[in-house]
């Protein structure tokens, strides 16, 4: 029998439609709006963050004047920004000078758009998935878009016509080369334990195995960390800034509002691989619990598939929508902190270093890990092993990869100091070798 | 070894446990965002106590009736080693000498004190005050208007009980 006709043909009944035609057209408009200004706001208070956390780090109290608690002090950097003088240096390439801090700061900004951030959103004309874009190439499209970010800084430093500003995009392009290829290999373990690339997939993966990826990847997790932290010019891997050698680096020359580009550019990338760590490794917004679960699956919303093999259709609902919301923020918001706690605690690498860790650690302990990975997936699969047993495998194989790899790249062998060297051929030193001595990383009584 | 040369004992580097190093600070910066504890001091609000020798833009001693203290004797400009104060005397009907002109450049001030040390009748003073911040470059040069008007309380010098210092 059909159902009566509704005198509202374009309102949905049934809650697990998706939405479609000019509802999807407007929904998705208002999803990129609204995530834009929440990119931007949280770009403009991670600013302010940074600035208070590190005070608060510093038994200081960091900016507190401009509004409650200083909660105004990004909009006045904003508008001193918007109103200084532009300083155009006279030897400056003028074209790749102005693009510099545009493509610097345009890829940063549209990396947001594949990233889900809430469990879908049921609406009268249908169900809207809380992704601005769910394209199907996911991961690949985060991967190159955050390497088109180098070209802004290295066209920045080179057109600047300065050396310091040279040398800082000299140091960015050797440095985010290197460590691209190390966090796209940390990826791919996601990739075959998920199956696929979209990141919504990623996501309805960690739902249907139990764990989230940190645990069954906890090695990939730990590398995919500290490449982000390089890829995004953090300390302790700031070489293209590096203030005390560099002036700033790439970003000598520029001023005002082109300053505040490349600035706007970097929170930005932070933010992104914040969201990144919280979504191949932290589950994205999944909570614990299934009740959360929301995959589209051949066209229907499902939560899940029963004993039988046969699809559970979700329930998707506005609190479920916001509290998953909540919950992304909060990962997102964790490893924000985490990139200014570090920040403020270790200091800079030396370039040399940079460069052994990236080519002589990373690259083969990535290398080395999928194949483990890939090895144990087979292995589980030939034994039948699925569900929560196969995670919780890969969790205790993962486990020996991670202490093996801690150990491994303790005890200074690899990272060595100075100090390390003089002590190959004196087995204990002397006073007067102990005065040339230059330690790193260490503190007396250590 | 020379003289005044601290020595850091560095531990053997073979020991060292750089992840276990990093773990430590993370922790100390940890406990240091946490504890409520700062060393700011919120300025505008809260003043520091300045000492009483602090020697800062200068004051002019005033009568009762309003005239200033000074009898242009002329010791502090032939003193000042800055060369910053600039004086012209006059003498009145009844023989008193007194200022036509007094003033003193605050940019070419050092603030070494030698005025309020030199003069005579405790006239020209030091002032307990560093808040003099001004628009233009022009505003520095104090005149004895200016002078008469500042209201910060003076630098002690020297004990008053005890001039000699003794």
């Amino acid at each position: 029998m059909a159902p009566p006709a509704s005198p509202y043909p374009w309102l949905v009944t049934d809650v697990n439609t998706p939405i479609a035609g000019i509802p999807l057209l407007v929904a998705t408009s208002i999803k990129i709006t609204v995530m834009f200004g929440v990119v931007m706001l949280t770009v403009a208070y991670t600013t302010l963050a940074e600035r208070r956390i590190s005070a608060f780090i510093q038994d200081r109290l960091g900016p507190n004047r401009v509004g409650p608690f200083g909660l105004l002090q990004p909009i006045a950097d904003g508008l001193k920004n918007l109103v200084k003088e532009e300083a155009l240096p006279g030897t400056a390439s003028k074209l790749y000078f102005m693009l510099g801090p545009m493509l610097a700061m345009g890829p940063a900004l549209v990396l947001f758009a594949v990233i889900p951030f809430a469990a879908p959103l049921p609406t009268p004309w249908g169900v809207v998935d809380m992704i601005i874009a769910d394209v199907p190439i996911g991961i690949l499209y985060i991967l190159a878009l955050s390497s088109l970010g180098v070209y802004g800084i290295v066209i920045g430093g080179w057109a600047s016509n300065n050396k310091y500003a040279f040398l800082g995009a000299l140091r960015a392009s050797a440095q985010m080369v290197s460590y691209e290829v190390a966090l796209g290999l940390s990826v791919i373990v996601v990739l075959m334990l998920a199956g696929g690339v979209t990141l919504t997939e990623i996501v309805w993966r960690q739902q249907q195995l139990g764990l989230w990826f940190a645990l069954p990847l906890s090695l990939g997790f730990i590398l995919f960390v500290i490449s982000a932290f390089a890829e995004t010019n953090r300390l302790p891997f700031d070489m293209p800034e590096a203030e005390s050698e560099l002036i700033t680096g790439f970003h000598t020359e520029y001023s005002a509002m082109k300053f505040s580009m490349f600035f706007i550019a970097e929170y930005a990338h932070m933010l992104t691989a914040s969201a990144l760590m919280a979504t191949l490794f932290f589950g994205g917004w999944d909570l614990p619990g299934s009740w959360d679960d929301a995959f589209w699956y051949q066209g229907e919303l499902i939560r899940g598939f029963d004993a039988s093999g046969l699809p559970v259709a979700a329930a998707p609902a506005v609190w479920k929508t916001l509290l998953t919301f909540a919950g992304f923020a909060a990962k997102t918001g964790f490893f924000l902190l985490l990139y200014i706690w570090v920040r403020w605690t270790v200091p800079r690498f030396r370039y040399d270093q940079v460069m052994e860790l990236g080519w002589k650690v990373m690259l083969p302990t990535a290398l080395a890990y999928i194949m483990v990975v890939a090895t144990t997936i087979l292995v589980l699969d030939e034994l039948g092993v699925s569900g929560l047993a196969h995670g919780l495998a890969l969790t205790a194989v993962s486990a020996i990869c991670t202490v093996a790899f801690v150990f491994f790249l303790d005890r200074g062998r690899i990272i060595k100091g100075a100090a390390a060297r003089h002590h190959a051929v004196a087995p204990e030193p002397s006073a007067v070798e102990r005065e040339t001595m230059v330690g790193e990383g260490a503190t007396i009584n250590d | 070894m020379a003289i005044n040369t601290k020595v850091i004992q560095r531990p053997d580097p073979r020991r060292i446990s750089y992840l276990r190093a990093a773990f430590k600070g993370m922790a100390l910066t940890l406990r240091h965002m946490l504890s409520p504890k700062t060393v700011t001091q919120q300025y505008p609000e809260e003043q520091t106590e300045l000492s009483p020798r602090w020697r800062g833009t200068h004051v002019m001693e005033v009568h009762a009736d309003g005239r200033p203290k000074c009898v242009a004797c002329g010791l502090c400009p032939t003193v000042c080693p800055a060369n910053c104060i600039r004086l012209v005397g006059g003498e009145d009907d009844q023989g008193n000498r007194y200022p036509i002109v007094f003033e003193i450049d605050e940019f070419r001030c050092i603030f070494c004190g030698m005025c309020q040390e030199v003069c005579p009748v405790e006239a020209i003073h030091m002032g307990r005050d560093f808040e003099n911040s001004e628009y233009t470059r022009d505003r520095f040069v104090y005149d004895l208007d200016r002078l008469m008007q500042q209201d910060h309380p003076s630098a002690l010098l020297w004990d008053p009980a005890d001039p000699a210092g003794e």
